[in-house]
C-alpha cells in the first residue's frame, strides 16, 4: 500500500512539475518536451488506478501522436535553435481572464462531483467491453463517435486541400 | 514444473523471503530483476547481431566481414564495444545539454520496452496485459520521439534534416502498421500478445492473414528506418541524419538501439504472424518454446538482413507516395475485408483458412490488375506526350 502511495507521489509531483514547466520555460522546444513528461506522468497515474488500457491509450494519442504533432509545429514554424524572445506579450491580460474563467468552470464542474466514496477500479478493465459496445450501440454514444469520424474526415479532407499543388495550367 | 525461470524465480524469492523482507517488496523486487535481466539479455543479444548481420552482409556483398577478432570474428562487436566505450563523448557547443543527453537513452528505452510484453516460450512473459499490441505500438513510438529530440538539440542543419525525415517517415508508416496490426487482433479477439501467441495453435495467422504479414512487414522496416528506407541517416545526402554529433556511447547507444529494434521487429512479426513459440512438442517442454521463438525471429532477422543488402535506397517522394498511394488504400481493403469474412465465417461455419486465403488472393489479383491498368495509363500518357518527336522522327525517316 505504502509503495503504491510513494509512487503516486512522485508521479503527481513530476506531473505537476513539468506543467508548471511548460508554461514557464522559455523555449517552446522545452516547453513540448515538459508537456510530455507531464502527459507521461498521468499514463502512470492511470496504472496506479489499476486502468492499463487508459494509459497505453494515454502514451499512444497523446504523446505519441499529439505532442509530436505539436513538436513538430513548433519545429516548422519558429527558430527553435535560438532562446525565444519576450514569454509574454500585450495579450497577457486577455489570456489570464479566459484561463480564470475555464478554471472557474471546472472547479465548479468537478465540485459537482459527490465526494469520492472509493469506487472498486478493477471494474474499470471489465468496463472495457461496455465501452466498445456504447460506441456502436444506438442507445450509446453512435451519433458523437460518428460525429468525431466525420469531422476527422473533414480535416483530412481540408488539409490535403491545404496542401494541394495548385492546378497546372494544362 | 519444468520450467527452469520459474523455479529460479521461486528461489530467489523464498531466499528474499528468508532474509525477513516483506512478500510484497519481494514481489517488487523480482519483477525489478527479471526487468532487469530481460533487459540485459535483449540489449546484449545485440553484440551478437551485430556480427550476424556483418557477416551476413558481408556474404551478400561478396566480402569476407570480420574474421581477424576470435574465431570468425566473433569477439568483433565486444572489441567495438570496448572502444565505443573508451572513447570521449562530445557534446557539441551550442547543443541543448540535457536534451542531447537524453536523446540515445530515451531511444534504446523504447526499443527495449517493446519486450516487457513479449511471449517468450509458454508461461515466460514479462507482463501479460490485455493490451499488448497497442502498448508495443505506443511504446515504439518514443523513439520517434528519441530521435527526434536527438535532431533538435545537436545544433545541426544535418541532423534537424534527418530528424524532419524520421517524423515523417514513422509517423506515416505507422497507419498502415497499425491497420494490419488490427487484422490478427481480430483474428485472435485478443489485444494481449500471450492470447495472440495461444491463438494461432491450429494455423498460423501468416497462412490466414498473409497480405497483412507482408504490410506490417515492410511498414515496420520503415519504422525501424533500415536500407531501403533509411532516408534518415542517407550517409551521401545528410552525412549521418540525427546522430551526426554523436560521438562515443552516445553513438553506441543509437547503434545499439538500430540493431536491437531490427530484433524487436523480427520478434514481434513472428509473435504476431509466425506464432511466437507454438511449435511440436511445446506442450509437454515449454523450454521448447523459447527455441522455437528464437528459430522464428532468426529466420525473419535475417530476410531483413538479406533486404538491407539487396535494395537500394527509396527517395523521400517514393517513400511517401509507396506509404500513401499504395500500402495504406492496400491495409485498409484488406482489414475491411478481413472483418466482414470473420464475422461471416463465424456464423455460416466455412473453413476459416480457406476463406481468408482466398479473399487474400483475389485482394492481390485486384492489386495486380489496378497497377496494371495505372501503368498502361501512365505509359500512354507518355506516348501522348511523347507523340510529335516521334512523328518528327519518323517523318524524317521515311
Amino acid at each position: 500500500m505504502t509503495l503504491a502511495q510513494l509512487i503516486f507521489l512522485a508521479a503527481a509531483a513530476v506531473t505537476l512539475v513539468a506543467a508548471i514547466m511548460v508554461v514557464t520555460s522559455p523555449r517552446l522546444i522545452h516547453a513540448g518536451l515538459w508537456l510530455i513528461l507531464s502527459l507521461a506522468g498521468i499514463a502512470v497515474l492511470f496504472i496506479l488506478l489499476d486502468n492499463g488500457f487508459l494509459a497505453v491509450v494515454q502514451v499512444a494519442i497523446y504523446i505519441d501522436a499529439i505532442a509530436i504533432l505539436i513538436i513538430i509545429a513548433v519545429m516548422l514554424t519558429r527558430a527553435v535553435m535560438s532562446d525565444a524572445d519576450r514569454q509574454i506579450n500585450r495579450m497577457g491580460l486577455a489570456a489570464a481572464f479566459a484561463s480564470l474563467i475555464l478554471l472557474a468552470g471546472l472547479l465548479a464542474m468537478v465540485l459537482q462531483v459527490p465526494a469520492a466514496s472509493p469506487a472498486p477500479l478493477v471494474e474499470a478493465e471489465v468496463n472495457l467491453d461496455a465501452l466498445g459496445r456504447a460506441l456502436v450501440d444506438v442507445d450509446g454514444f453512435i451519433l458523437p463517435f460518428e460525429v468525431a469520424s466525420v469531422m476527422l474526415v473533414a480535416a483530412l479532407v481540408g488539409a490535403i486541400l491545404v496542401a494541394m499543388a495548385p492546378a497546372r495550367g494544362d | 514444473m519444468s520450467d527452469p525461470f520459474v523455479t529460479i524465480g521461486q528461489f530467489i524469492k523464498e531466499l528474499l523471503i528468508g532474509l525477513g523482507l516483506e512478500a510484497a517488496l519481494t514481489a517488487v523486487l523480482l519483477r525489478i530483476v527479471g526487468a532487469a535481466v530481460l533487459g540485459g539479455l535483449v540489449g546484449a543479444a545485440a553484440i551478437l547481431t551485430i556480427w550476424a548481420e556483418r557477416k551476413l552482409l558481408a556474404r551478400i556483398q561478396d566480402r569476407i566481414g570480420p574474421n581477424r577478432v576470435g574465431p570468425y570474428g566473433l569477439l568483433q562487436s565486444f572489441a567495438d564495444v570496448l572502444k565505443l566505450i573508451t572513447k570521449e563523448f562530445l557534446i557539441p557547443r551550442g547543443a541543448d545539454r540535457y536534451v542531447f543527453i537524453m536523446a540515445p537513452l530515451v531511444v534504446v528505452a523504447g526499443v527495449i520496452g517493446m519486450w516487457a510484453v513479449m511471449p517468450l516460450a509458454p508461461g515466460l512473459v514479462g507482463t501479460e496485459i490485455n493490451v499488448g499490441v497497442l502498448y508495443v505500438i505506443a511504446i515504439g513510438a518514443i523513439g520517434t520521439l528519441g530521435i527526434m529530440m536527438a535532431g533538435l538539440s545537436s545544433n545541426n542543419k544535418y541532423a534537424l534534416l534527418g530528424a524532419f525525415r524520421t517524423v515523417a517517415q514513422m509517423l506515416s508508416y505507422t497507419v498502415p502498421m497499425l491497420l494490419t496490426l488490427l487484422i490478427p487482433v481480430m483474428l485472435a479477439g485478443s489485444m494481449g500478445m500471450s492470447t495472440i501467441v495461444e491463438a494461432q495453435s491450429s494455423a498460423w495467422f501468416i497462412l490466414l492473414a498473409p497480405l497483412a504479414a507482408i504490410i506490417f512487414f515492410i511498414s515496420s522496416l520503415a519504422e525501424l528506418g533500415r536500407t531501403p528506407f533509411d532516408l534518415q541517416e542517407a550517409e551521401s545526402e545528410i552525412v549521418a541524419g540525427f546522430h551526426i554529433e554523436y560521438s562515443g556511447m552516445g553513438f553506441g547507444m543509437f547503434m545499439m538501439a538500430e540493431f536491437v529494434h531490427a530484433f524487436t521487429i523480427s520478434a514481434l512479426f513472428s509473435v504476431i504472424f509466425l506464432g511466437g513459440w507454438q511449435g511440436p512438442g511445446v506442450e509437454a517442454f515449454p523450454l521448447l518454446g523459447l527455441f522455437y521463438f528464437i528459430l522464428k525471429t532468426a529466420l525473419i532477422y535475417f530476410v531483413v538482413i538479406w533486404l538491407r543488402g539487396t535494395f537500394p535506397r527509396l527517395r523521400i517522394d517514393q517513400m511517401n507516395a509507396f506509404n500513401w498511394k499504395f500500402i495504406t488504400p492496400l491495409a485498409l481493403v484488406v482489414f475491411m475485408v478481413t472483418a466482414i469474412l470473420d464475422k461471416l465465417v463465424v456464423q455460416a461455419d466455412f473453413n476459416r483458412t480457406a476463406v481468408h486465403l482466398g479473399s487474400n488472393a483475389i485482394i492481390v489479383l485486384g492489386t495486380l490488375f489496378l497497377l496494371r491498368a495505372y501503368a498502361a495509363s501512365q505509359r500512354r500518357r507518355k506516348e501522348v506526350a511523347d507523340r510529335p518527336q516521334i512523328q518528327h522522327s519518323e517523318a524524317a525517316g521515311d
